[in-house]
């Protein structure tokens, strides 16, 4: 009785025929799966040679989304907690960075467990009283949470107010300075990897599965002995971790942040990908980071326009496909 | 200028504040009593209801003005228009929705929200409109306190709307009607009452309210911005919890109390205009924490 | 002293009084059942001792331990297990997964181990599936619908799940929400046998609530009856059937056809 990666999932519903159908009928072992992952990962290796810098940087930004959607995908697409401000999460780890770099010359290496511990410590007093509450008001504290961050960014001089911290040195690792585009595109390759790894194992374990229980029916799971405020808890705080890694290296890639990089617009961006490509279903997940990046960069000539296309989008999603893009049924 | 100035000033401010809150909050309220659910998109119908009244105000121009009968006519046009949007919206994405998990409910309202917004957006190119009304800066003095004649003007409108929907829901067929869907909707539905009807006019007045507050903002304060209704969702979200979530009166009074505490909130030392909202949002985080039942509110003990 | 017991426990909502003054034991692996007429509080009353109603007055004691101030999931860590009425199974899980759930109170992984899977939480994971499968074996499901999406099995199936379900958190008292409801006669009479076995085999006290009062009277040691929040009798199912107040009850009420039971 697999749930292993790779292995396919259990016989589960709504395994509706679709356009997806004829592909993942052709990649329904785990060996050929396993081989389409390393046909992409080759890809994505070879990818900063073949299609050229600019490329490069539209592609770094959404491996960076990737890492982001994962962890906004605990938090949304396996425990059910709608979060509307998880660009605070994000925030926290880029200007943890960008201040212990700049104004006390810390190494970049050792600001990250800070940026780590500060987010799971944001996690907890955001968390802590909110979880509690019924969706619809988690959904808008959690919104203002998020203003509350970004407005304190904007204000406070520790976080250079509203022209925000620039000068961010970027970091040596083993004699190699990774300072172009290229060397960041391959740390959040690997990253992003790591992101997937984890995601999947939390997913198939005793705490994955909580969340699935808590998100399903609150009242049963907490019959059957589960704590459901510990294990929200626990899905926020592991979604702080993935949003302020991603802003730490956000910070360096970049080299100066501003409060502009954290609004609402940010948080909204991150639950899109979520959900357009499926929410809690890791492949979905990726490929919604994907569109949400990629997505503008094609549709450049329209212009503001294009946010616009992009909420019908969402909202044709919401009422025709809910599930998202991604098949219903198949792994996690 | 002394302390007693400086606090009745802030008291009047706080008011008129107030009333705009008041007014959005109870579209809030009402909707969340009938269907449960927190229309996000709310807000963003108080910003639509600002550039419709924006451009009323440009359509009667030339018959009546641009004084008080122009932004009056400006106002119920405005009314009217994001009354109806409100049930078209209610109809097209909310109505599929009711039996949806509510995760997927509350990003559909996220969605419809955005959609206005960007709709917006690109339709005012993302600038800042000027909404120039001429309605003069004259007043009155009321001992040590200067109010303009525009402030006296929207608490009033803002108070007769108000004793209007009070009125409207305690007297007529329809309000009682959305009072028992919003206690119990399959009892009223066994009861005879057509539960759909109801909601589509709780979303037409909820909604036409939260126009009303947007032009009357645009009027007010000048301009309109497609971004404007963010904040103000978020406020008269939280005036709505203060007051007590599904009660009315306690949405008037969760939009005054909200209004006064941010007035009087920027006269502390270090909470300056930049720190208003993180004012706002703390409070409303106290609140839900500490009392999410609210002033007014009923406790909810859920059943199993 | 009884497994567990109550005392004087009132409940009420918005001003309707739903149990007064309740007092009530369950003894060690014992066999008991609430019966009543509709709307007496029976399911009310489960729920106080789950932890998911507060009375306004009263105390539960379990296992010699004060219950009232337990969260739900705590007083299911305490030994208390229950099933309800209308099967609350995890839509698009499986049947194993289902199951699975009842042990999350009993181990202990989180995320570090979940992430690193060293070999304490790889022996725990296949822990978690031994118990389940034991459980789903225990109530007879077929090894063939453990992988099923729960919610696609017969109903009789899903109720049965439910009650490995229940079990896989290791009770010491196990609840039954009118286990019977919907089930045909053989069902009904697999269920007798299986609730003699949760019993014999695995020491675990049951409390049922049922409406079908011949199940009820062949399988309960002891029998409680509740009328609109009012513990009116308690005895042996000969005692009941044989008591006034008790046939009065329900021949006032609705359940003729348990009264006919009787």
């Amino acid at each position: 009785m697999a749930l292993e990666p790779g292995s396919p999932g259990p016989q589960s519903v709504e395994a509706r025929p679709s356009a997806w159908g004829g592909l993942l009928a052709i990649l329904d072992t785990p060996q050929k799966r396993g081989i389409a992952i390393v046909l992409i990962l080759a890809a994505m290796v070879i990818a900063p040679q073949a299609f050229g810098p600019y490329a490069t940087v539209i592609l770094t930004n959404a491996l960076l989304y990737t890492i982001l959607a994962l962890g906004l995908n605990v938090v949304v697409g396996y425990a059910g907690l709608l979060d509307l401000g998880y660009a605070a999460f994000f925030a926290v780890g880029a200007y943890s960075v960008g201040i212990l770099t700049t104004e006390f010359g810390w190494n970049f290496w050792a600001t990250i467990p800070v940026a780590v511990i500060v987010a799971m410590i944001a996690g907890v007093i955001i968390g802590g009283p909110t979880l509690r509450l019924r969706s619809d008001y988690l959904a808008i504290v959690t919104l203002g949470f998020g203003e509350i961050v970004r407005i304190a960014a904007r204000n406070l001089q520790i976080t250079g107010a509203a022209s925000g911290i620039s000068g961010i040195e970027q970091p040596w690792l083993f004699g190699w300075h990774i300072a172009r585009q290229v060397d960041f595109y391959y740390v959040f390759l690997v990253l992003a990897v790591i992101a997937v790894l984890t995601s999947v194992r939390l997913a198939n374990s005793r705490l994955g599965r909580a969340w699935l229980y808590v998100r399903h029916d609150e009242d049963a799971a907490e019959a059957m002995g589960i704590d459901r405020v510990r294990v929200k808890l626990a899905a926020y705080i592991i979604g702080a971790i993935y949003g302020s890694i991603g802003g730490a290296f956000f910070a360096v890639n970049l080299t100066a942040i501003s409060p502009q990089s954290f609004s609402f617009q940010q948080s909204t961006l991150f639950l899109m990908a979520v959900v357009l490509g499926g929410m809690g279903k890791i492949p979905g997940v990726i490929l919604g980071a994907f569109v949400v990046v990629l997505g503008p960069e094609l549709l450049r000539d329209l212009g503001s326009f294009r946010y616009l296309v992009f909420a019908i989008g969402l909202l044709l999603i919401m009422l025709f496909r809910p599930s998202g893009i991604w098949p219903a049924g198949g792994k996690r | 200028m002394t302390l007693t100035t400086i606090l009745a000033q802030q008291l009047v401010n706080g008011l008129v504040l107030g009333s705009f809150y008041a007014l959005v909050a109870l579209g809030y309220t009402m909707v969340f009593g009938v269907v449960k659910l927190l229309n996000f998109a709310h807000g963003d119908l108080y910003m639509v209801g600002a550039f419709t009244g924006l451009l009323a105000l440009s359509a009667v121009a030339g018959t009546a003005g641009t004084s008080w009968v122009g932004v009056g006519l400006s106002i119920l046009l405005a009314m009217i228009a994001v009354g109806f949007l409100g049930v078209v919206i209610e109809r097209i994405a909310y109505a599929p929705m009711l039996k949806a998990p509510r995760l997927s409910i509350l990003i559909t309202a996220l969605a419809v929200s955005l959609v206005l917004q960007n709709g917006v957006l690109t339709l005012s190119n993302g600038q800042v409109l000027a909404f120039s009304p001429r309605l003069g800066f004259a007043g009155i003095n009321l001992g040590p306190v200067f109010i303009n004649y525009k402030q006296i003007a929207l608490a009033g409108t803002a108070a007769v709307l108000m004793i209007a929907l009070e009125f409207f829901i305690s007297r007529t067929q329809y309000g009682r009607a959305m009072r028992a869907v919003s206690v119990d909707r399959d009892m009223s539905e066994l009861m005879g009452i057509d539960v759909n009807r109801v909601i589509a006019v709780t979303f037409f007045v909820g909604s036409a309210l939260a126009g009303a507050a947007g032009t009357m903002a645009g009027a007010y304060y000048g301009s309109v911005w497609y971004f404007m209704g963010f904040i103000i969702g978020l406020k008269a979200f939280t005036a709505a919890v203060i007051g007590g979530i599904g009660s009315i009166p306690g949405a008037m009074l969760g939009g005054l109390v909200l209004g006064l505490l941010e007035s009087f909130g920027t006269q502390i030392p270090g909470i300056g205009s930049e720190w208003k909202d993180v004012f706002s949002f703390s409070v409303l985080i106290l609140v839900l924490v500490f009392k999410p039942t609210g002033l007014l509110g009923k406790s909810e003990q859920e059943r199993m | 002293m009884a497994l567990l017991e109550l005392n004087g426990v009132a409940l009420g909502f918005a001003g309707n009084a739903v149990l007064q003054d309740v007092n009530f034991a369950v003894g060690e692996r014992a066999i008991a059942s609430l019966i009543g007429p509709n709307g007496a509080g029976k399911t009310s009353l489960f729920n106080c001792i789950t932890g998911f109603y507060k009375p306004q007055r009263g105390s539960i004691a379990f296992d010699g331990a004060q219950m009232l101030a337990l969260k739900p999931w705590q007083v299911t860590r305490a030994g208390i297990a229950r099933t309800f009425q209308n099967v609350r199974l995890f839509r698009q899980m499986s049947v194993l997964e289902n199951v699975m759930s009842g042990q999350h109170c009993r181990t202990s992984a989180g995320a570090i181990g979940a992430i690193l899977r060293p070999p304490a939480q790889r022996r725990e994971e296949q822990h978690i599936r031994e118990v389940a499968s034991a459980c789903l074996r225990f109530v007879g499901i077929d090894p063939e619908e453990w992988g099923r999406d729960a919610t696609t099995l017969a109903y009789g199936h899903q109720r049965r799940v439910e009650i490995a379900r229940a079990l896989a958190t290791e009770p010491k008292l196990l609840l039954l929400d009118e286990p019977a409801a919907g089930l045909t006669k053989g069902e009904k009479a697999e269920l007798v046998t299986l609730i003699g076995r949760i019993r014999d085999e695995r020491d675990v006290a049951v409390l049922l609530i049922e409406h079908d009062t011949s199940l009820v009277m062949s399988i309960s040691e002891r029998v409680s009856v509740l009328d609109h929040g009012v513990m009116i009798a308690e005895g042996s199912p000969k005692q009941i059937q044989a008591n006034p107040r008790v046939i009065e009850a329900y021949l006032g009420s609705e359940d003729a056809e348990a009264a006919l039971a009787l």
